[in-house]
């Protein structure tokens, strides 16, 4: 444990926005100041949702905190996001949530109407994710001192048997699959924010992805080797990070990667790179060349799943990064996401 | 999607890179700048360079307007902008430009009232909606945007909205060429032209290049297929001996520019003296200043600015880079002190900087993977 001597590995000056975006910066604060403080340093790579063994039961712990605006846009609001984003983050970790306690962060001023209708979303989500509601706690802070509401959800799980899920064990040769079309999420709140003329018709992509986490582990067992869901940075992040623990080196089949032609119309116009772009109802999954095909199988044929690709492979070269590759023979890398184009994506 | 993927149709990809190993004559090394950063970002995007044989080199060129800026101008907007009741807004490729004290965002971080805006418009709007606030908008850009700023500001001066101001960057295109070509240590063959500039100003402002200088140029659309065929383009005029100015992007570029893009710009600005440039030293007539008629509307002009100078930091070779004569990772600080997270120099930040598109498509890809691209 952290004594006073411990020195942390943080030397900028002030908290920026980017260390919130889920890219490069959130990474030297989590690795540079929380965990050397917190966590020890012998551990191995951080991942969605920790695992921890009580009276001798692995469970699966996680958090995480919601502050996104507006709180309602097309397909999904603050509420529902609130839940699934925690049953999603113990689903690729290879667990079921079973229960989940909220805390409210309310500014004084908030119509009591947008608060019922979060709630209910929240309700519907978990009920829908099959997950209790265990507790909760609420804050109000003065007007001004918050943007209408932030919700934080802490939830437990139980592990999925026959899932052994860890950077260790991907190796050259795997293949990387996708669980459908990437960038909704987040294009649909960049355009439901109305500062951009444009219009386009998406949803964001929110949903529990324990359904499809389970027919594809149902499927492929312990050829899943890693699961990660592509939030905030995206794909490209949520790579470049496995890229970096492993030591391999992750290549892309650009012409597979499924992106609806309004997201990428949005991105060309605005110069972003899908692979960048938030999800919320997606995941990440290497799995083992042997069982690849039939667990791409498993999971189109799961509702939900019909869009789901195998988008590239696991290979020694380049180590410890991304190569996309394209259709006619170019290649690029492409990083983790750097600073943050879309604050407050979730 | 649209007028996007049939330039990237990997069969005339294909054929397109063909025709260029055909075109250029093996024992002869070609020298063909590519002027615009987006041209340089399309190119390092695409993986493009992969499909070129070793004897074509692009060299990158001066058309990045936030790399082109020297950092005095930032201070001296950062400087205006941090004044109490004032709103700074500007594009988000400035956001993480670094000036001597901090980027925008640092600054924001620190309290300043910061927006992104994606158009002067934006920032027009800025003031309408904050009505007891200065909203100040940093104006970049080549000919592209300049017709944007000068038809918000025209639009400002009709509303009579007194408060919202200019802070004026923008540069012009052809001085900056001027200075290149007539830079001793560069050889170059031809110019890959800029395509967004020239949708404004149109194509016959390049034919002095080839009329005087003998170097062709072609005007180029962003997608692969439009950079390679300028590229095919070029290597026909040369393998001829001709040298004139063509067209590629003719679905986007009218060859005698917008007429009314221009007119805006000729009502609100005119050519300033002389402005510095980051690498390319001070300019004669390279730059925009707002007329006295919208002075009102001109930040330099209302408020009193430092008119600071910098230097940029001495390790940092962003200067050579600009001018073309280093490569991106050929500078000292390249990958080490400089990265788009941590940039010492603005090529390293903006999304046309040389420096960024090499640092993150390119420079860690092993050679033996671009050719083993394929599954």
């Amino acid at each position: 444990m952290a004594t006073p001597a411990t020195k942390i590995r943080f030397s900028e000056p002030q908290i920026e926005m980017a260390h919130g975006a889920g890219g490069k910066a959130s990474r030297r604060l989590v690795e540079g100041l929380f965990a050397p403080l917190l966590y020890g340093s012998n551990q191995g790579p951080l991942g969605d949702a920790a695992h921890i063994q009580i009276n001798g039961t692995r469970i699966a712990m996680t958090t995480d905190s919601f502050v996104v605006k507006p709180l309602r846009f097309p397909g999904g609001s603050i509420g529902e996001l609130a839940i699934n984003g925690t049953v999603n983050d113990l689903a690729v970790s290879g667990a079921r949530a079973e229960a989940i306690v909220v805390t409210y962060i309310l500014e004084a001023g908030l119509s009591t109407e947008i608060l019922e209708a979060e709630v209910r979303a929240m309700g519907l989500a978990a009920e829908k994710a099959g997950v209790l509601i265990a507790g909760g706690d609420t804050k109000v802070v003065d007007h001004g001192q918050a943007d209408q509401m932030y919700i934080t959800t802490t939830g437990i799980g139980r592990l999925i048997p026959g899932v052994d899920i860890s950077v260790p064990s991907v190796r050259p040769g795997d293949k990387v699959l996708l669980s459908g079309p990437i960038g909704d999420h987040g294009i649909t709140i960049l355009l439901a924010r109305g500062d951009l003329d444009l219009e386009a018709e998406l949803r964001s992509d929110t949903r529990s992805v324990l359904p499809l986490v389970q027919a594809l582990v149902c499927e492929a067992g312990a050829g899943v080797r890693w699961m990660r869901d592509p939030t905030r940075g995206g794909v490209a992040t949520s790579l470049n990070e496995l890229a970096r623990d492993s030591g391999h080196g992750i290549v892309l089949f650009e012409e597979k990667i499924p992106i609806r032609d309004s997201v990428r119309g949005a991105c060309e116009l605005l110069g972003l790179d899908p692979l960048h772009i938030a999800n919320e109802g997606q995941f990440l999954a290497i799995v083992s060349s042997e069982h690849a095909d039939s667990a791409l199988q498993a999971l189109r044929g799961a509702p939900g799943g019909e869009e789901a690709e195998m988008i590239g492979e696991v290979r020694e070269q380049p180590s410890g990064a991304v190569l996309v590759t394209t259709l006619y023979g170019g290649s690029r890398l492409v990083d983790m996401l750097v600073g943050d184009p879309l604050p407050r994506i979730c | 999607m649209k007028f996007v993927d049939e330039f990237r149709a990997p069969e005339l990809i294909a054929k397109a890179g063909e025709e260029i190993r055909r075109l250029a004559v093996p024992k002869r090394h070609y020298r063909i700048m590519e002027v615009c950063g987006g041209h340089t970002h399309a190119i390092y995007r695409f993986g493009l360079k992969d499909l070129l044989p070793a004897n074509v080199e692009l060299i990158h060129g001066p058309g990045c307007p936030v790399c082109v800026l020297p950092m005095g101008r930032i201070d001296d907007g950062l400087a205006l902008g941090a004044q109490a009741g004032f709103i700074f807004a500007a594009f988000g490729d400035m956001m993480r430009v670094p000036g001597t004290h901090g980027s925008p965002l640092e600054y924001k971080a620190r309290g300043m009232d910061v927006r992104i805006v994606y158009s002067p418009a934006d920032a027009l709007k800025l003031a309408r909606t904050n009505p007891e606030k200065h909203v100040m908008f940093f104006a970049i850009g080549f000919e592209t945007t300049a017709p944007s700023t000068a038809l918000t500001l025209m639009r400002a001066k009709a509303e009579g909205l007194h408060n919202f101001s200019v802070f004026c960057n923008h540069v012009t295109i052809i001085p900056a060429i001027r200075a290149i070509l007539d830079s001793p240590d560069m050889r170059l063959d031809g110019f890959v032209g800029p395509g967004h500039v020239s949708t404004v100003i149109g194509c016959r402002p390049y034919e002095w290049i080839a009329e005087d200088e003998g170097k062709p140029v072609v005007v180029s659309g962003f997608e692969p297929l439009d950079i390679l065929q300028s590229i095919v383009m070029l290597l026909r005029q040369l393998r001829k001996g001709e040298a004139k100015v063509e067209n590629q992007y003719k679905r986007v570029v009218p060859w005698e520019g917008n007429r009314a893009a221009l007119r805006a710009m000729a009502e609100v600005f005119e050519l300033r003296p002389y402005f510095e440039w980051r690498g390319l030293g001070f300019i004669s007539q390279s730059a925009l200043k707002i007329r006295a008629s919208y002075a009102e509307w001109d930040s330099e002009q209302r408020f009193s600015v430092p008119g600071v100078r910098v230097t940029d930091p001495k390790a940092a070779q962003c200067g050579e880079v600009l001018k073309g004569v280093l490569k991106p990772a050929q500078c000292k600080l390249f990958g080490c002190e400089c990265t788009p997270e941590q940039p010492v120099g603005a090529l390293m930040v903006s999304s046309e900087g040389s420096c960024a598109a090499y640092y993150n498509y390119d420079h860690r890809k092993p050679v033996t993977i671009a050719s083993a691209a394929s599954v």
